[in-house]
């Protein structure tokens, strides 16, 4: 059924909006791509697969474990991959390696805990399925999308209505004016890749959550998804993030039940080069053109 | 209340500012008058924090500030408006002048925003426009009102009249005028010596990192060098 499918799809493109944000965030103060991101999000799965199976901790508790978990390991990842290259005012491209190398440690060292095998995660939930007209969801989805929207609409909260959330646009469009203006703009970056982190970690708990499993590797597909998805959307903007995670998402479930399920990333990423050809900038992006006029 | 020794800024190996010295009393409007590329907005951003200086010392009230970060200095009581009109163009009119408040933790911030909206009514029709769709004069305005809303003691403008019309530029320099009348000491850096010496109270001419004159406004705007200098024909 079409809708079906849809609603499918929008579930799944939650998750990767939610990583997607994480690149986006980080991206808007820094200009950089933080390449680790989808192993702090492997990071949040695992801390929140720790707390439910090895403490018993409900699922809401161990969400907020897994954030907490994943901001943790941001300020580790700004205090070693991030702020000492930026003192020494290397290029853009420098941080892409620094990041790179500490996902990758991150990586290693999981995959040592674990064996390399994927762990099995069940989290206590009724095993229902809420139906609504034809439609019909089950509880994990249920779940995964309104946790999902949740965290995006407090996170559209965060950047438009609070003090915290002027400072980290203020810094993202002039670190300069900024400053001027009283912001520490270090500590606005800090919050900013705290931020990052515990979104990709709360997609790292849902992801969990939806296909009962987390893994050391996990990390890798979703970042991968995450980066097409902003690309998709427009570097650096919040509107595009949501939006080419929903789009990425509809068109994969699309393509597993009219197509097949082995053509899901040919069809997600063919719809990004696509995309690149029309329309460079990304759905919401300014063209370069555009930026150099103003 | 501002008082520079010795002061030296160098980019790398070229050296901005070589050896300035300078005091701005409580009440005044001192401004910085010079060529392009003389010093004079150097010196405000080794005040601001924005340089480190390389050498010499900045005491703001009595404490030394050079080498402090841009955002303890302002939250001392110092804004500085900078060169260009740099408003946060994807904010708003409205999160523009909150930003300005940013360091501040009293419950009059509302009361203030108020007061500046009714200063610039312009702004007040505009306060839910992004800010980068303002026009030039709007966004001088914007600046400037943002800054008035950190309530500062030391106000540092950076060429605030380049680039506008002349009708704007007059509004700009009756506006620095009103805002030290009402207590702000400002620091002024301006390529426009004519209009800046005319509302000035005291005076200094930098030229290449030096300051080879300075003295009350009134006595540079009849020195014989100074003319010839900087209010050429005009």
């Amino acid at each position: 059924m079409f809708l079906q499918q849809i609603l499918n799809g929008i579930t799944q493109g939650g998750t990767y909006a939610l990583v997607a944000l994480g690149y986006t965030l980080i991206f808007g103060v820094l200009e950089i791509i933080n390449m680790a991101h989808g192993d702090l999000f492997m990071m949040g799965a695992m801390v929140g697969w720790a707390l439910v199976t090895l403490l018993g901790w409900s699922l809401v508790p161990a969400l907020i474990g897994g954030m907490v978990g994943a901001a943790l390991l941001g300020v580790v990842l700004e205090f070693t991959a991030l702020r000492p290259l930026r003192r020494k005012g290397g290029t853009n491209l420098s941080p892409l390696i620094s990041t790179i190398g500490l996902g990758m440690v991150i990586q290693n060292l999981m995959v040592r805990a674990t064996n390399g095998q994927p762990l099995s995660f069940r989290v206590p939930l009724s095993e229902g399925v809420i139906r609504l007209g034809p439609l019909q969801m089950t509880t994990a989805q249920l779940v995964v999308l309104g946790v999902s929207i949740l965290l995006m609409a407090l996170l559209q909260w965060t950047l438009s209505r609070t003090r915290l959330g002027r400072a980290v646009r203020a810094v993202s469009e002039n670190p300069e004016t900024a400053a001027l203006l009283g912001v520490n703009v270090s500590g606005v970056i800090l919050a900013t890749v705290m931020l990052a982190a515990a979104l990709g970690g709360a997609a790292g708990v849902l992801v969990g959550l939806s296909f009962v499993s987390v893994s050391a590797t996990m990390g890798l597909p979703y970042g991968l998804k995450g980066l097409a998805v902003i690309i998709l959307g427009g570097l650096g903007n919040v509107k595009g993030a949501v939006a080419g995670g929903l789009i990425i998402g509809v068109l994969e479930a699309l393509t597993v039940a009219y197509g097949g399920a082995g053509y899901k990333d040919a069809v997600a990423f063919g719809f990004l080069f696509l995309m690149l050809l029309l329309r460079p900038q990304g759905l919401f992006g300014i063209s370069a053109a555009a930026v150099r006029r103003s | 209340m501002l008082r520079i020794r010795g002061l030296e800024v160098a980019y790398g190996a070229v050296a901005a500012v070589r050896g300035v010295d300078l005091d701005v009393a409580a009440g005044e409007i001192v401004t910085l008058i010079g060529a392009n590329g003389a010093g004079k907005s150097s010196i405000l951003r080794a005040i601001s924090g924005l340089v480190r200086p390389r050498a010499g010392t900045i005491e703001f009230e009595g404490k030394r500030i050079d080498g402090l970060r841009p955002d303890r200095v302002t939250a001392l009581g110092v804004a500085q408006v900078p060169e260009g009109r740099a408003v946060l163009a994807r904010m708003t009119v409205l999160e523009n002048l909150l930003m300005g408040a940013y360091p501040r933790r009293d419950g009059e911030v509302q009361a203030d925003l108020e007061r500046v909206l009714a200063r610039f009514p312009r702004l007040a029709e505009r306060r839910n426009q992004l800010a980068g769709t303002l026009s030039g004069g709007e966004q001088q305005m914007l600046v400037m009102g943002r800054a008035l809303m950190a309530r500062p003691k030391l106000l540092l403008l950076d060429e605030p009249s380049m680039g506008l019309a002349p009708l704007v530029v007059a509004e700009v320099f009756r506006l620095i005028r009103q805002i030290n009348e009402e207590g702000t000491t400002v620091l002024l850096v301006e390529q426009n010596a004519r209009q800046a010496l005319r509302i000035a109270h005291r005076a200094y001419v930098v030229e290449t990192g030096r300051i080879p004159l300075s003295g009350a406004a009134a006595d540079l705007a009849q020195d014989q060098r100074v003319a010839a200098a900087y209010l050429g024909g005009r």
